[in-house]
């Protein structure tokens, strides 16, 4: 199918979780034809199950479509989907680098939220033209003049053109495609010049090896050409080139302002980051496309298998999983207290949440994570500067000049009634406000200076909480400060348990010190000994709680016709044994470790 | 000629108890049919070739049954099976329900040991448990039986009851002293689902004594008991040098059983089965088949050598190591080696040459080295 640049039109959709990107996106791909109906599943995009259940798109992925407009003319859009959430902010900016325009959905009921609000400031600075359209407006609560002059007031947006839509009932979808032909413009790029291939996403198969999803801005792409990622020099022969319809389907070549696949007997994904830039290996183009940067984890973790014996298990699983998502970072560990594990790297808390479940839904493993940590850059009184990302690695307290930690600008976007509430929050957090903006008299944006470590701890689920899941949250990460944190450590009946330790603010040592050895106690079920659970820091113990001792586990009765019956009741406790982790001489429930993850 | 322990079921009570959790019923208007049904399964024993070394006639309440029922229930024993001249024959006995004539009469029938069931010396703990009798009746009720022959007498007591003082346990022990029973059984209150008093405990009803009350009982009972020169013979049980009950015996050394009549357990050539618990179906299935098996467990070497274990362990002389071997060809430290190992660091289990058995701490938490066994 040939036709003409003019008529290609590049395009993505930016909108918060539930929102109804999906859904759209599933319309307009309805709409083109581009599946037929029979085959329509809902939310095609969304292909893994763990996206599909929680109603968010992970990886960016793209469809093209051939549409009939209203000039009789066929036009090529490319729908190229991004990424909806916080971790996944670099992937955005890449996808939306990829794209001319972006369709700027907001729900008619809950106006614009602050991912969104991110995300749309991305497309601007990326010079796309928004076409905003206001989704779900069949529903009664719909408020579409609010969500217009939201969008006019907040992003500063001409929102009287925006498309009203409800694309859960087909309404508005042709609107929709006449605005992308209409008001985006068509991709640049020179055929003639050296081929530059912006690489905004990556996928793993199996017999094809790493697939790069491309958006060729010059030149052209064609079969058994070599080909050269600039950021690496890593040259490969291209085995196969193509389209997205959705499934993907082989071309001849790809030129300059079309979207679509590169296969080249890639063996990982690291050789296809997003952001980096595919060239001719044998007439190079001298510069790069801007924008590359290598994923950098942010969140770290120990994984570890919760029988020892799934450890090869967990390695085989992560290494698969890293085929597929070169910002996940992996390498083993040992705990006294957990056995073998691994160290594990996210981009953010919701990159490690995909990763665990995946893990366990996809490979059937059964884990135990340790509290997420940051990376903390430490002086050391010799003068040494490390970086720790690791309670087990934190010095002694003694042996540190001063510690850094990260930094987030963090915006949160509320109903002004929560102000109060949220603005206690982000003290309790740590955070210094930096703005409050009015976007109306019914919202607000706040946005704070925090530390990253405190909005992976549970700012997410407190806020969601205390806004009965209003506000929404965006973060970016600003830099450094000096801070003054200290490893808190957890005893077991005298005991440092390494899998329980973390690394906290001197001000909140005591408290989450008191409330996680409170925790323990009710988790640790009672031994033949007293168990004390003491929480320390640098040996000065700052709170201590007891597991009685159990006096006694015996079955009183037990003649012919009980047999039976008592041994399931052995039986139950002996289960119950085993999936208890041996600590010294105390058996911990993975409860246990949950205990420090999270605060009621 | 094989030789087997064979129980008799009689699931009936004037009044359940409010701990009671066994298959029994306040359903009297039964016992008639169930009798028919029961003695039909008993003829089926005919010709079956073993012979009955103990006998024990267990509820419910057995003395429930009149004298005109007792005598033929015991004629249909006789004629359907052979039991030993040296066989123990036991009977669970309520007060309230015993009266002179029907001791004579049982004694006739060749009963040779009486299982009364006391609980506790206090009438306002019997109150509290849901007991038909009072301490007198009991009271009453053993003298007669000594007046007319048995020298073969337990009484069951139960301690951790709620409302029960240490102080309370130790005059029940002193009483029952004074009486010189043969058998002694004392057990723990366990709160079963399905109880009065698991409803109380729920409702937050259920006052029960701390663990640290809980277990001065038991160790009271113990020095007690062993002082007066009672065998401390199994967790629960206590007995005057060679009155150990031979039936119960049976089952914690593994051996051959046959249970009789609804919700009875038998446990025959590694294969354990039961009858149906039901009384109507139980009669429907007797009726109809001469047959009420609800349900059968073949067990594999694996877990007979647990139930072995686990059972046996439950003596305070503790397993026979060399009876293991010669029963399942395994040494059992071969089998066992690493759980008895940690259990002895544990200080929950001693080993000699020969014997292999619970610690006094291992009598407490009995039921972690149990766990240890099983496969």
């Amino acid at each position: 199918m040939s036709i003409p640049r003019e008529r290609i039109r590049n395009f993505c959709i930016i909108a918060h979780i539930d929102h109804g990107k999906s859904t759209l996106a599933d319309r307009l791909i309805e709409y083109t034809g581009t599946i037929s109906e029979r085959k329509m599943e809902d939310q095609i995009l969304d292909k893994m199950d763990l996206e599909k259940e929680r109603g968010i798109t992970i990886k960016a992925k793209a469809v093209r479509m051939v549409y009939k407009a209203e000039d009789g003319k066929e036009y090529l859009l490319n729908l190229i989907d991004t990424p909806g959430h916080v971790d996944f902010a670099y992937e955005v900016s890449r996808s939306l680098a990829a794209c001319e325009g972006a369709l700027l959905v907001v729900d008619a009921s809950q106006g614009i939220e602050a991912q969104t609000l991110a995300n749309t400031y991305l497309a601007l600075e990326s010079n796309l033209e928004i076409i905003p359209i206001i989704n779900k407006i069949d529903l009664p609560s719909a408020e579409p003049d609010e969500a217009k002059r939201e969008i006019q007031e907040i992003i500063g947006l001409d929102a009287e053109e925006a498309i009203m839509t409800s694309a859960k009932m087909g309404q508005g979808i042709k609107d929709v495609l006449e605005a992308i032909v209409q008001r985006i413009t068509p991709p640049e790029g020179l055929h003639e010049s050296p081929l530059r291939a912006l690489v905004f996403d990556s996928l793993y198969d199996p017999y094809k090896g790493a697939i790069a999803f491309v958006r060729i801005l010059d030149g052209k792409i064609r079969s058994k050409q070599m080909i050269k990622m600039m950021s690496t020099g890593k040259m490969f022969e291209v085995t196969e080139i193509g389209v997205f319809n959705p499934d993907m389907q082989p071309v001849d070549h790809l030129q300059a302002g079309e979207v679509g696949y590169v296969a080249a007997s890639i063996k990982n994904v690291i050789d296809t980051r997003v952001g980096d830039t595919i060239t001719d290996a044998e007439k190079p183009a001298k510069e790069p496309l801007p924008g590359y940067k290598k994923a950098v984890p942010m969140v770290f973790c120990g994984m570890y298998p919760a029988e020892g014996e799934e450890y090869e298990n967990l390695k085989e699983a992560l290494g698969k999983l890293q085929l597929s998502d070169a910002s996940l970072f992996f390498e083993a560990e040992t705990s006294a207290a957990l056995g073998f594990g691994f160290r594990c790297g996210f981009l953010g808390l919701l990159h490690m949440d995909v990763v665990q479940e995946r893990l366990e839904r996809e490979y059937n493993l059964n884990l135990i994570t340790t509290a997420p940590s940051v990376i903390y850059k430490i002086k050391k009184t010799d003068g040494q500067k490390i970086e720790v990302d690791n309670p087990t690695n934190f010095p002694d307290p003694a042996e540190i000049e001063y510690i850094e930690e990260p930094y987030v600008e963090a915006s949160i976007m509320l109903p002004t009634e929560y102000v109060g509430t949220v603005m206690d929050l982000c003290q309790e957090k740590r955070g210094t406000m930096k703005d409050m903006e009015y976007i109306n008299e019914k919202r607000v944006i706040l946005r704070y200076d925090m530390p990253l470590s405190e909005i992976i701890y549970d700012l997410f689920d407190q806020l969601k909480s205390r806004t009965r899941g209003y506000a929404s949250l965006d973060y970016e990460l600003t830099g450094y400060k000096k801070s003054e944190m200290q490893k808190l450590d957890i005893l077991l009946n005298g005991e440092v348990v390494d899998a329980l330790s973390f690394i906290v603010h001197k001000d909140k040592a005591y408290n989450r010190g008191r409330q996680i050895t409170e925790k323990l106690k009710d988790v640790i079920p009672r031994h033949m000994f007293e168990v004390p659970i003491q929480a320390a820091i640098g040996g000065k113990i700052i709170a201590r709680e007891t597991v009685k001792a159990l006096r006694k586990n015996v079955i009183a009765k037990c003649y012919g016709g009980d047999i039976t019956r008592k041994k399931k009741l052995l039986e139950k406790q002996k289960e119950g044994k085993k999936r208890m982790r041996q600590i010294g001489n105390v058996e911990l429930p993975q409860e246990a470790f949950m205990a420090v993850l999270k605060m009621e | 000629m094989k030789t087997i322990g064979l129980y008799i079921h009689i699931p009936f009570c004037l009044k359940k108890c409010n701990y009671c959790d066994f298959n029994s019923f306040e359903a009297v208007e039964f016992i008639y049919d169930y009798l028919l049904a029961l003695k039909k399964e008993i003829s089926s024993l005919k010709g079956c070739g073993y012979t009955v070394k103990t006998l024990y006639i267990g509820g419910g309440t057995p003395t429930i049954l009149n004298c005109d029922q007792l005598v033929s229930l015991f004629k249909t024993l006789y004629e359907s099976i052979d039991i030993a001249h040296y066989a123990e024959i036991t009977i669970e006995a309520n007060p309230g329900t015993l009266t002179r004539d029907k001791l004579i009469l049982l004694k006739a029938m060749g009963v040779n040991r009486l299982s009364i069931g006391l609980q506790a010396y206090q009438n306002r703990l019997l109150k509290i448990m849901g007991r038909i009798h009072t301490v007198e009746d009991f009271e009453k009720n053993f003298d007669t039986a000594r007046s007319v022959g048995y020298d073969n007498i337990n009484v069951d007591l139960i301690f951790g009851l709620p409302y029960q003082k240490v102080e309370d346990f130790k005059h029940t022990i002193r009483r029952i002293l004074s009486l010189s029973p043969e058998h002694i059984s004392c057990y723990a209150l366990s709160v079963e689902e399905g109880t009065e008093f698991y409803r109380w405990q729920e409702k937050g009803e259920l006052p029960l004594p701390s663990e640290e009350d809980e277990r001065a009982m038991y160790y009271e009972a113990i020095d007690a008991f062993t002082r007066q020169g009672y065998n401390h013979y199994e967790i629960s049980n206590f007995a005057v040098y060679g009155r150990e009950s031979k039936h119960n015996m049976v089952y914690w050394t593994y051996k051959d059983y046959l249970g009789i009549g609804a919700g009875a357990h038998s446990f025959l050539n590694n294969e354990r089965f039961y009858n149906h618990s039901s009384i109507p179906v139980y009669i429907k299935s007797i009726t109809k088949s001469a047959n009420a098996v609800a349900h059968i467990e073949p067990i594999s070497a694996e877990e007979q050598q647990a139930e072995y274990c686990f059972l046996g362990l439950r003596l305070l002389e503790g397993l026979d190591k060399k009876h293991f071997y010669q029963r399942f060809g395994r040494e059992i430290t071969q089998v066992y080696g690493k759980a008895i190992v940690k259990l002895k660091e544990q200080g929950l289990l001693e080993e000699n040459r020969q014997k292999l058995r619970l610690t006094a701490q291992g009598l407490d938490f009995a039921n972690a080295v149990f766990a240890e066994f099983l496969p």
